[in-house]
This record gives structure tokens, sequence and C-alpha cells, in this order.
């Protein structure tokens, strides 16, 4: 039996309808520990000296490697390395598998940390929250890169935390081009345990909260990309044979979780028409994650797809 | 001297009377320094609670016809609104 718990289909079906999946307090305090004293502590506040600054000169000290996209991503750090032994945890080995594919490639890191109110009053600069925005360009491949968010301390509401919005990640948007949106119902702030991890679609909408305690905030986020179709890489055992059909609007009793329940869940944002379509979207990702084109979830793309119709119209 | 604050709300469809499901506030008068992330809940339930408290619409989005072929795809919100309020600040 393999030692690389996959996911299941139900976490797979998670992933598909609201982008991301979270564990809390998985990777071992040894290893939080490790990253923390590879990375080092932030340099005082120095009068006249800004924030970035004090952002240079900590990834000056740190041990976390420069590495150049396109790498494979086993042998983007050293073997021992805090980064190393976090990958290599069956658990994370088993949601990248089940989600980027074998094999994935390195794309970039990134050591975010966010600065107290003492180091914007002895360099200047506003300490305000991230504008919300979905990283890199407008992407509108089927697939997704994978983006690995690792909270190394302790967050909590008052250090800001990563913000996200789940359920946005397959909107085809421009990076901060919807920096408009401050507020967002249903946003999530991630305040957690030290060691927790954040598994993201590369679309998801988020952008770093304000930090408001007396100490630096630190995640370290990798971003992957499939080297190989992300089809079928989970713990298939899991998917039941046959979609589960289901009564659909007039419906007298609470239906059981399936992955047509989780598929057709939906988000606090979602407008009511374009709800819609996020379930259609929805659907479109799982079939090609599933390898089924066929596959539907409350006759969603059945209707639409209906062939007598289509004939009707020659 | 007078000042302008803005408020952005984006509804649940197009009806000013639908639920907010989105928002921003953008304060001129330098009295407050709203932000992403700053509230987990909406200052207003739908847009005409909005005008009930005082906010002048200014700017409403309109309703497009969906283009062929791109009929599923999303990008942006849909039903957004422009209020302002006039503000009297100090010198």
């Amino acid at each position: 039996m393999s030692d690389t718990p996959l996911l299941s289909s139900l976490d797979m079906a998670r992933f598909v309808a609201r982008g991301f999946l979270r564990f809390d307090a998985v990777v071992p305090d040894e290893i939080n520990a490790q990253f923390l004293a590879e990375t080092g502590e932030a340099p005082a506040p120095v009068e006249g000296r800004k924030v970035l600054g004090a952002l240079g000169a900590l990834f000056a000290q740190s041990a976390i490697p420069e590495v150049a996209p396109g790498t494979p991503l086993a042998q983007a750090y050293a073997q021992g390395s805090a980064v190393r032994r976090l990958l290599d945890l069956p658990l994370v080995r088993g949601a990248i598998q089940s989600l980027a594919g074998p094999d994935p490639v390195f794309d970039h890191h990134f050591l975010h940390v966010t600065f107290p109110p003492a180091y914007y009053e002895a360099g200047g600069g506003e300490n305000v929250s991230q504008h919300t925005h979905q990283d890199s360009t407008v992407d509108p491949a089927r697939g997704f890169d994978l983006q690995v968010m690792y909270y190394p301390h302790a967050v909590t509401r008052e250090m800001g935390g990563t913000r996200f919005v789940p359920g946005t990640h397959l909107r085809k948007v421009s990076e901060v081009a919807l920096g408009r949106y401050q507020n967002i119902r249903g946003q999530q702030h991630m305040v957690c345990e030290a060691g927790t991890l954040l598994f993201l679609h590369s679309g998801i909408w988020h952008g770093g909260g304000v930090n408001l305690s007396d100490r630096t905030r630190t995640m370290f986020k990798i971003r992957m990309n499939p080297s190989a179709p992300q089809v079928r890489r989970w713990d298939l055992s899991t998917l039941p044979a046959e979609p589960a059909r289901r009564p659909i609007f007039y419906v007298k009793t609470p239906q059981p979780e399936t992955v047509e329940s989780i598929l057709m869940t939906p988000e606090p944002w979602f407008e009511q028409d374009t709800g819609r379509l996020e379930f259609v979207n929805r659907i479109k990702l799982w079939r090609h994650l599933a390898g089924d084109a066929a596959f539907d979830a409350d006759y969603w793309l059945t209707r639409l797809e209906n062939p007598a119709r289509a004939e009707a119209a020659l | 001297m007078v000042r302008q604050k803005v408020l952005v709300l984006y509804l649940a469809n197009s009806a000013l009377d639908s639920p907010v499901v989105a928002w921003a506030v953008y304060d001129g008068s330098g009295e407050t320094r709203p932000m992403a992330g700053d509230a987990d809940h909406p200052p207003y339930r739908t847009g005409v609670d909005a005008l009930r408290d005082g906010w002048r619409l200014i700017q409403a989005s309109q309703i497009l016809p969906h283009a062929r072929g791109e009929e599923f795809d999303l990008a942006y919100l849909k039903y957004e609104f422009f209020f302002e309020q006039l503000v009297e600040t100090a010198a």
C-alpha cells in the first residue's frame, strides 16, 4: 500500500467548489521551529529605514534558497531543509500529487513578512492591508497551478492573516484589477495555529491583512505547475461509479453529502444569476479533473447539451 | 470645506433592493481609513437601505448581453452601484 495518502473524492470536490483545502496544525513543531530558524528574525525597526529595507535585510540573512522557475520541485530544496521536510510529509505529498499531479515544477516561492506598526512609525509609509487580487495574470486554462501557503507560527486576528474569498478561483480576472472590492461576503482570514497549511487553486482571490500586533507575521508560499495532465490523480477508490442523480429545486428532505452536493453549494457572495454559472464552471472543472466529459450535477449541463434541442435548431 | 465620501455596493442582481454581496468605502474627509478586509458584514442589507440612510446614487453598472461563446465566462462582480455623501470638514 502506498504511503502517500491521496485526497478523497469529497475533498477534491471541496477544492473544485471552493478553491482551497485547509489543514490546521499538521506541520510538526520541530519543522516549524527549523523553518523560523532558517529564515531568521526580522531586524528591529530603524529610524528612517523603510519596511522594504527591513524585508531586504531579512531576505539577505535567510537560508531559504533562490530557485529558478522551471526547476523540478523535487530538486528545489536541499535534503534536510525545513521546506524539503515539509514537502516530504505524507499529507503534503498526497495533496500535491492529487491536485497538481506527479512531479510538479517549481514556479516561484516567496517569504511574505508583514510588519507591525513600529516599522512604519520608524521608516514611514502607510500600514494598510493588501488589495485583494488574483496572482499572476489572466489565465484562461481549464487546469490550474497549485499554491501552498505555510504558516510556521500561530496567527491571531490582530496580526492580519491572509484574507481569501472561497469560490472565486474560477473567475478570469486580471490580477489586482479587482482591488476595488474591499470586502466580500464570506471572506476568510487565516487565524490559525502554527504549522497550518492552505492548498490553493491559483485563481483564488486573496490579499495580506494589515498587521496591528507587535510582532512580524510570516507566511511562506510556493507556487507549482503541473508537469502532466491533472486528470484522475486522487484516490479513485472513493469515486462513485455513477453520479448521484438527486431531485432539484422541489426537495422535501435534506440530501446526503456527495460530490454533487458539494459542487452545488453556493458561497455567500454569489450573485443570483452568475451563481448558477459558477455551478456550471465547477461541473466543467470536475469533468476535466475526472476525465469524464459526460459528468453533470443537478442537470445544469445536461439541459443545455440536450442533443434533441441542438437538432431542432438546425 | 466639503469633501466626498464614496460607497460602492455590489448587489446580488441588478435591482437596487437586492442584497449586498460586496462593498467598499472611500473617505475623502480623511476621518476614517477604510481598507481591504476591514469588515466582514456589509454596512447595508440592500442598495435601497443606503438610499434611506442619505447616500446619493451616482452610477449604476449597465446590464450587458452575453457574447456568443462566452456565456459561461465570469470575471468581475456584475452589479456595481456607486453612492456619494458630501460632508463638511474643518479647513
